[in-house]
């Protein structure tokens, strides 16, 4: 099979922000919090400070890596949360239909004309700050998509020979969502996770940069911009160098998502032929 | 005759229609209207219809995926829906069914190993010897080999996704197929050796078989007994020769005047059997002559099944 | 009698660079004016994909490879892309499997139609409209004059193959091509769509090219049949001939395979022939062929 461009560059980004993560311990130079040192605040790149030194005189490329694995708990944990809540209703309703159907396709509305941003904030209000409840916020506002295609996949596959022929086979209705759905909507399901952890990232620097999410000094990506806000003309690169971090893991899970997508549909058309 | 094996009685299914204005009571959908039939043990029993006319519907009301509105489904006497229906184990080692498309019946993601493991795992076969035991036997009486069966279904070509779905419902041993157009999506080679291996099977297992099918030349092959259903009622049921050789009912006569068959170049001219127009008995008239689609969402005009010969029911109204 | 159609020796695959994939290997048939001639086949024996070849709607990675369509006595693959199209829809027109597909879900049916009065005859709107309910009065669609202006979804499967049939003899086409065009249907709808379809092309004249799986429509509907295999035309005979005395051995397999009605009454249950235990070797099959000499008066054998 040909692997798609998409696929290719998406794949390297989300990896390299997965290598820093993992190895930000070995990577970077400086700790990310304890290593403040006044004298030598908002120092512009150099041999010694990659990326340059915030306000308190922390190296900007440091505190990126330990930003990282923040922001790819979120994206993932996250979208874990929103995956198991999205398929696990959107499975049920489409194969039990009737009531709960509805209830959950009245749910499902109600959370898409929500902006799950505004949710967010309300749940982080609720909860307070602090990565644990971001983790909560955002794995509960995002899974209406993930349950519609969880729902509209099963709804076509729920009348195929297979699923009836489980049914006449004496299997129950669990073990029928499991075997025999479960692992045929897992493509788009998956396409609907890679994409969804593009927006989570996205969704906890916005929440960090308004000061509800992970709390200074610990750094994320969203709060190192917070940081940087205040001093965006005298020393740039620390607003630069977390938003390109941003841009480009952003980037790389939405294109792994579509890359996803166009690996998973020759096959379904190959399938067809 | 002997105690049928399964007795449909009086099957009614209905379904709501969504779209009813001004909050009137919801109309429905009379999908099958009073269906009573009986199917014997080995016999194959063929329903005869259009699209849209209820086959279908009857035949997931017998597999229990569908609730009969109202009427009783029963097998050796006892209740096979309804609220006294046994649960879905007892079911599947009553009855299995055969799916029209071989493309969508098989799992995708599973091997055939395990599409015919599982049940039989589900119904208290473990051990492994016994597991591979059944499943080669039941691989050989399809026609295919033991090592096939570690492959996955699209290493298949649709006649042998077939026969493996024909395994799949085997595998219980149940006493019932329900075969829906069980032909149908397969090319004319094909289709002779599944029709050949279909018959094959009845024979070795003294199986019963429930047929829906739109294609009367396969229904005649195939039949030992056939129903015509037109819009939810059966018009006319008999024996394959009566039905075939003497059809009453002007829907039945209609069909069988429509079908393109090659046989009408070869001399089997079926016109001698259907010329003229239709006669009902003295005394008695068609209620319904299937020229016009009645009103689905009524009930049908009240008529009642005659019998004009042995075993042979034509849907009549009295004159 | 020059024929209408004369396909030479048509070759069409794909190409990897230098290797060229044969899906068709070879494949001549004549349709002379006035004839209905069916191509019978089973899935993947190349009798679409001949139809597509002949009105220009061959689909990439598919390409010609070799041989010649005459129509008309052009040859259509070395006409301009210009050119054929205007040929498309006024001299060879097509009617599809399935209606809902090939007509515009947005447009009325009576538009579509008189689309085609427009394009190719440079009618006026309002003439064409005119035209239009007189096109569907034609195919014996019942209150034409309403039915205009309907959309495809409101109506049934068997008048949306009316209008396809409607469309495609709007402009008296000398051949149309009907690829399948019953196979949707339930059996009483596909008696009245072929009844008309054989009604309306002998009332004008038109030449059919009937593509089918089902050896009882061709039965009913041609004059003469070509028994296409893996890409090739096996055998080719007269309607008639080729049922009553099929020669070649792919025929004679698919003729015994196939349940007749009728037969169970006259000779009881005979077992179905297996094609594969008759022929041992498939792929050897393509190595014979049987081509009947035409008959000089073919055009009025048949019924």
């Amino acid at each position: 099979m040909k692997l798609g461009f998409n696929l290719i560059l998406g794949g390297v980004l989300t990896g390299l922000v997965i290598l820093a993560g993992l190895l930000a311990p070995w990577l970077a130079h400086f700790d990310p919090v304890l290593d403040a040192d006044l004298m030598n605040a908002e120092l512009p790149p150099d041999a010694t400070y990659w990326f340059g030194t915030d306000a308190q005189g922390r190296d900007v490329y440091s505190r990126m890596l330990y930003g990282a694995q923040i922001s790819l708990t979120v994206g993932i944990v996250s979208q874990i949360i929103n995956t198991l809540i999205g398929v696990a209703l959107g499975m049920s309703a489409a194969y039990w239909g009737g009531w709960w159907d509805d209830i959950v396709n009245g749910l499902t509305n109600v959370m898409l004309a929500i902006p799950s941003l505004i949710f967010a904030l309300a749940v982080m209000a609720v909860l307070g700050p602090g990565l644990v409840s971001l983790l909560i916020a955002l794995g509960l506002t995002n899974w209406s998509w993930t349950c519609r295609i969880a729902r509209s996949s099963t709804l076509s596959l729920k009348s195929l020979g297979y699923v009836q022929a489980a049914q006449t086979l004496g299997y129950s209705d669990t073990r029928i969502m499991f075997t025999q759905i479960l692992p045929n909507i897992m493509g788009p399901v998956l396409v609907m996770a890679t994409l969804g952890m593009g927006s989570a990232v996205l969704s906890e620097a916005a929440l960090s940069f308004l000061g509800l999410g992970i709390q200074p000094p610990f750094p994320s990506w969203g709060s190192m911009l917070t940081d940087a806000r205040q001093m965006i003309q005298i020393a740039p690169w620390t607003a630069i160098f977390p938003g390109m971090a941003i841009f480009l893991a952003v980037l790389g899970f939405n294109l792994l998502g579509d890359g996803l997508r166009d690996m998973l549909d020759p096959h379904m058309r190959t399938r067809k032929l | 005759m002997n105690a049928p094996l399964l007795s449909i009685d009086d099957l009614h299914v209905r379904f709501p229609l969504s779209g009813s204005w001004f909050g009137r009571q919801r109309r429905m959908l009379h999908a099958v209207n009073g269906l009573s039939l009986d199917l014997a043990k080995g016999e194959c029993l063929s329903i005869v219809g259009e699209s849209g006319c209820g086959k279908s519907t009857t035949a997931l009301s017998v597999m229990g995926l569908q609730e009969p509105t109202q009427g009783s489904i029963l097998f050796r006497g006892k209740p096979f829906s309804g609220p006294q229906a046994p649960s879905r184990m007892e079911r599947a080692m009553a009855a299995q069914m055969v799916f029209q498309d071989p493309y969508a019946s098989l799992n995708p993601r599973q091997t055939v190993w395990q599409s015919l493991a599982q049940p039989l795992r589900l119904h208290n076969v473990t051990a492994r010897s016994e597991l591979s035991d059944r499943i080669e036997t039941v691989m050989r009486s399809v026609g295919l080999t033991p090592e096939q069966a570690t492959r996955y279904p699209h290493e298949f070509s649709g006649g042998q996704r077939q026969r493996i779905g024909i395994a799949r419902a085997l595998i219980l041993q149940p006493e019932i197929v329900v075969l829906d157009e069980p032909v149908s999506a397969l090319d004319v080679s094909i289709r002779a050796q599944i029709i050949n291996l279909l018959l094959d099977l009845q024979e070795e297992f003294g199986l019963s078989y429930l047929m829906i099918s739109h294609d009367l030349s396969v229904v005649e092959h195939m039949s030992d007994r056939v129903a015509v259903m037109f819009f939810g009622q059966i018009v006319e049921t008999g024996p394959w020769s009566a039905i075939f050789s003497d059809p009453v009912h002007p829907y039945t006569r209609r069909l069988i005047a429509t079908i393109p068959d090659p046989g009408a170049v070869l001399g089997l001219s079926r016109e001698a059997v259907v010329d003229g127009p239709a006669q009902a008995p003295a005394g008695w008239r068609f209620a319904d002559d299937g020229s016009s689609a009645p009103d689905v969402t009524q009930e049908p005009k009240p008529s009642e099944l005659v019998e004009v010969a042995p075993g042979h029911f034509v849907r009549l109204s009295r004159s | 009698m020059t024929p209408l159609l004369d396909v030479r020796n048509l070759e069409l695959g794909l190409r990897h660079g230098a290797q060229a994939h044969r899906i068709l290997k070879g494949v001549s048939f004549q349709i002379m004016p006035g004839e209905t001639y069916g191509l019978v086949g089973e899935s993947g024996s190349g009798k679409s994909v001949t139809s597509l070849a002949i009105i220009g709607l061959l689909k990439k990675p598919l390409q010609i490879l070799g041989g010649e369509i005459f129509f008309e006595g052009r040859n259509l693959l070395a006409l301009p892309r210009r050119k054929m199209r205007s040929l498309r829809g006024s001299r060879i027109a097509m009617v599809f499997q399935e209606p809902m597909s090939a007509l515009n879900p947005l447009q009325t049916v009576g538009r579509q139609i008189a689309e085609m009065y427009v394009q190719h005859q440079g009618k006026s709107w309002a003439q064409a409209q005119k035209m239009a309910v007189e096109a569907l009065a034609s195919v014996r669609v019942p209150t034409p004059e309403r039915r205009v202006h309907d959309y495809p979804h409101q109506m049934s499967g068997g008048l949306r193959q009316r209008v396809m049939i409607a469309m495609a003899l709007a402009c008296d086409p000398a051949l149309l091509i009907a690829d399948e065009p019953t196979t949707a249907l339930d059996v009483t709808v596909q008696a009245e769509v072929l009844k008309l379809i054989r009604e309306l092309c002998a009332a004008r004249g038109t030449a059919v090219l009937f593509i089918s799986h089902d050896l009882g429509v061709i039965a009913t509907m041609c004059q003469r049949v070509g028994v296409m295999y893996a890409g090739c035309l096996v055998e080719e005979n007269a309607t008639r001939e080729l049922f009553v005395d099929p020669r070649h051995e792919y025929t004679r397999g698919l003729l015994g395979a196939l349940p007749k009605l009728g037969s169970r009454g006259l000779h009881g249950r005979q077992r179905l022939v297996d094609i594969d235990s008759f022929i041992a070797d498939r792929s050897r099959l393509t190595d014979t062929r049987f081509i009947a000499p035409r008959t000089p008066v073919s055009g009025e054998a048949g019924s």
